[in-house]
């Protein structure tokens, strides 16, 4: 064996080499996304010193909370080469629910239980119809969207939550902070490291990721793909269901479609931070930082008195900006799998 | 080892059968599996092979008979479950995780783990790097699966299943996409698996390496049994005639060759980092074989030369003409065709009819005013059907139901629709069955009979001795060799694929 061992070893540094680069690649989306953030703070910062302040961070990191959760639920699924357009409804049916409950003298532990319950109910329902009945992804979580929606106004009648409703602790727990971080993003922080360690270092996480990249090799594989995507669903609509309740307790205030259209917000960050739409590939970390300049884009140019108006096309071109990256990038790490395999080839 | 487990099976199947629809895929088939013994599965494409190799894996459940662990009846309830009782399977496609690394790839399911449940990378990657150096692969474990040639999927495929150390190892058609030392360090493998007790099921249509390696054969035609027997004692053509039903005339069909005017000149044709300074020329009226080893860049000159991968420096004329660089279309216009090496991803689209796929070459061509005509598609398809002898129940059938020979059937035909002067195929025979081979065979030495110009790649040595006027041999991006039909033998082509020639 011998002459093939030196052969083998011989060709090793330079495939790490090109291994190495093409991992600096893929890392470089969360550094760019880093990168825009720092520049977005900076120019803004220059033009207003008040955007910097302790309160202008703290008003950015609870706006960033909630969204940073769907997303965080959203990676998972996206992850599997699905998606969950229900999220926004599930927001919004889970915050007027539980404020009712509340409203009707529920106690503060069972309303969040009920809250996490309904979410992880319509998650359910998102998982089984994808994963057991095979209806595409896109259409199915588009008519639970409307179903949960439909719900949620049903139950509404019309009538609104107010913060006197509400458990005090709930209202504390959506205002206050801890070492003057807010809760909030203390929330959703901890749910992202917790999400992004399953992700990447325990098998069941890995196999999301085998799934999204090519479902017929995870079948083959012995992968459960039906029950990982149920679970994905289920991830995204518990999450859905704690940011129902963050919603609830931030705002105090809660009317029947809270959150409406929050489900296209949330893909974009998804997208923006570097999980690929068509699966396999991506983190959850990319996908906070996403929803953290989405939030900051937002702040900004309230900040910068610019029309409002501005966002959603800002939102949109760098969600054009993302795509064009991922595929200029994609085939630079072609090129480089080229070079690579002509050095290591015959 | 006891006198009873040695007599008696580890894995086998008991009278069964499967249907998908109206095709009786398996009928009543019975297959044994002893360890330490190497069993081979020989047939056309299309006698049941494949569904044999999934209904092993767990992928198919049997419609009747039973699936016998041990003496004991068992169902395989899905991949998982055939995994769990030790069987491992290597499929003809490869199928892997593009954006996972290698070694991901391999332990998907049961990576190793650390105290915490984690997944241990170290250990992983090790493990991988250890099979790698069993297989005598240069693989790197953290590079990404995406971008790897045929030849190193299928080693990735190979170490997968070896790193599952099941007692029962099925191969379908490992073979199929690897080299001369790479098959010869896998058969080492294998041997080594035996002496172990391991039972071995291996498919392969290189009749010379089920001799080699098995000790027990079983045949089946159109889903039926047809022998079970030793190895030792029978003759390449015993085989073929159980897997045929019938003697084939000679494999390859003798023609007497004027090469006419050249059709296809390639001049210094580079591609940074991919092949460099490659000329030759093709003639009418004649085979010139592309031959070297897997990864030599053989099919990456026939993508540039057909437009799809641009080309850094060099010039291809066709017919007198020059073709611009990275054009298919332009290539197509000047009478140039491609059969691709991987005819389910790159020549055909799988979901679509026998007919769509025939004509999607000459849309323009079957267009009355701004509609295509269904009746002209049909009557293409039904034309070039019956002239390659395509076996098929309706040409409304998707391509995806079809054996693969029948399927490289149809990827000629909608070549040869477009009525090409050039006709590139890579690995024209490659996962195809012996009587189909022989019928591609022949079709080829009547194309170039008509004054076609064929260029043809192959990894099958005798196919290119068989066929060729020429041999051009490649080498590590260059062309080594041109060696004339007289000259041409297995030593003097392989010397010169494997760089050794003067």
């Amino acid at each position: 064996m011998s002459g093939p061992g030196v052969a083998a070893e011989a060709a090793t540094p330079a495939a790490r080499g090109a291994a190495g680069s093409v991992a600096a690649i893929l890392r470089a989306r969360e550094l760019s996304l880093v990168a825009a953030l720092v520049v977005l703070i900076g120019v803004t910062t220059a033009v207003n010193g008040n955007f910097l302040s302790a309160q202008g961070v703290t008003d950015i990191l609870l706006n960033t909370s909630i969204l940073l959760l769907l997303a965080v639920g959203q990676s998972a699924v996206v992850i599997t080469r699905n998606i969950d357009l229900s999220v926004g409804s599930v927001v919004g049916l889970v915050a007027f629910a539980v404020g009712d409950f509340y409203a009707a003298g529920g106690g503060l532990v069972p309303g969040l239980l009920l809250g996490v319950a309904v979410g992880a109910g319509c998650g359910l329902v998102n998982g089984l119809l994808v994963s057991f009945l095979r209806v595409p992804a896109l259409v199915v979580t588009l008519g639970t969207l409307y179903v949960i929606q439909g719900v949620d106004h049903y139950i509404a009648h019309g009538r609104q939550i107010n913060a006197v409703d509400l458990p005090p602790s709930l209202l504390h727990l959506g205002n206050g902070a801890v070492l003057g971080v807010p809760y909030l993003p203390l929330i959703a922080v901890l749910v992202m490291f917790a999400f992004g360690h399953y992700l990447r270092s325990y098998p069941s996480g890995r196999e999301f990721y085998a799934i999204g990249s090519s479902p017929e090799a995870a079948r083959l594989a012995g992968v459960p793909v039906r029950r990982r995507v149920l679970t994905a669903y289920l991830i995204s609509g518990s999450l859905a269901g704690v940011g129902g309740l963050l919603w609830l307790a931030r705002f105090g205030t809660v009317i029947a479609d809270s959150a409406n259209g929050w489900e296209l917000t949330v893909v974009s960050a998804v997208v923006v931070g570097g999980v690929a739409i068509t699966g396999g590939v991506g983190s959850v970390y990319g996908a906070a930082l996403g929803a953290l300049l989405l939030t900051t884009i937002g702040g900004a140019l309230v900040v910068l008195r610019v029309n409002p108006f501005w966002e959603q096309a800002i939102t949109g071109a760098l969600l054009l900006l993302a795509i064009s990256v991922d595929r200029v990038l994609a085939l630079r790490v072609a090129r480089l799998l080229r070079r690579r395999n002509v050095r290591h080839g015959s | 080892m006891s006198e009873a487990e040695a007599s008696r099976p580890i894995l086998a199947l008991k009278g069964v059968s499967k249907s998908f629809g109206a095709v009786r895929a398996l009928r009543d088939v019975s297959l044994e599996l002893f360890g330490g013994e190497a069993h081979a599965l020989a047939g056309e494409n299309g006698a049941g092979k494949s569904t044999l190799v999934k209904t092993l894996a767990g992928v198919h459940r049997p419609d009747g008979g039973e699936i016998l662990l041990d003496g004991e009846p068992v169902v395989f309830d899905g991949p998982a479950a055939a995994q769990a009782a030790g069987v491992a399977v290597i499929y003809q496609e490869p199928t892997l995780f593009p954006d996972l690394s290698v070694a991901e790839n391999i332990f998907m399911g049961r990576q190793p783990r650390t105290g915490l449940r984690r997944i241990d990378r170290k250990a992983m990657r090790a493990r991988t790097a250890a099979l790698f150096q069993r297989l005598g692969v240069g693989l790197d474990p953290g590079q990404p699966a995406r971008g790897l040639s045929i030849a190193d999927q299928q080693l990735v495929e190979i170490a997968k299943a070896l790193s599952r150390d099941a007692r029962v190892l099925v191969m379908d058609e490992p073979t199929a996409a690897l080299s001369g030392n790479e098959v010869a360090r896998l058969f080492g493998v294998v041997e080594a698996l035996r002496e172990q007790g391991r039972a071995v099921l291996f498919i392969s249509h290189r009749l010379d390496e089920i001799f080699e390696l098995c000790q027990r054969v079983t045949t089946l035609r159109d889903g039926v049994r047809i022998a079970g027997e030793p190895v030792a004692g029978l003759t390449h053509e015993d085989l073929i005639r159980r897997m045929v039903g019938r003697d084939l005339g000679a494999l390859y069909p003798g023609r007497q060759t004027a090469p006419g005017e050249v059709a296809l000149k390639v001049e210094r044709l580079t591609r940074e980092g991919v092949f460099t300074d490659v000329s030759f020329e093709v003639r009418r009226g004649e085979i010139a074989a592309l031959a070297g080893l897997v990864g030599a860049g053989r099919s990456e000159v026939a993508r540039a030369v057909f437009g799809i991968d641009r080309f850094d420096a060099g010039k291809v004329t066709v017919n007198g003409a020059r073709l611009p660089a990275a054009s298919p279309t332009a290539a197509m216009a000047a009478g140039l065709a491609l059969v691709p090496e991987d005819r389910r991803q790159q020549g055909l689209v799988m979901e679509m009819s026998i007919e769509r796929n025939i004509g999607l070459t000459g849309l323009s061509s079957l267009r009355r005013g701004p509609v295509i005509s269904r009746a002209a598609e049909r009557a293409r398809a039904t034309d070039w059907a019956l002239r390659l002898q395509l076996k098929f129940a309706r040409l409304g059938d998707g391509v995806g139901v079809l054996s693969g020979g029948n399927q490289q059937k149809v990827v000629l035909a909608k070549w040869l629709a477009t009525n090409p002067s050039v006709l590139i195929v890579d690995e024209p025979t490659r996962g195809i069955d012996v009587g189909t081979k022989a019928e591609v065979h022949r079709l080829l030495s009547e194309l170039a009979g008509q004054g076609i110009a064929v260029l043809m790649i192959s990894s099958d040595l005798p196919e290119v001795l068989g066929m060729a006027d020429r041999v051009l041999v490649m080498h590590e991006g260059r062309l080594t060799a041109e060696i004339p039909r007289a000259a041409a033998t297995e030593e003097s082509v392989m010397a010169a694929a494997t760089g050794r020639a003067a």
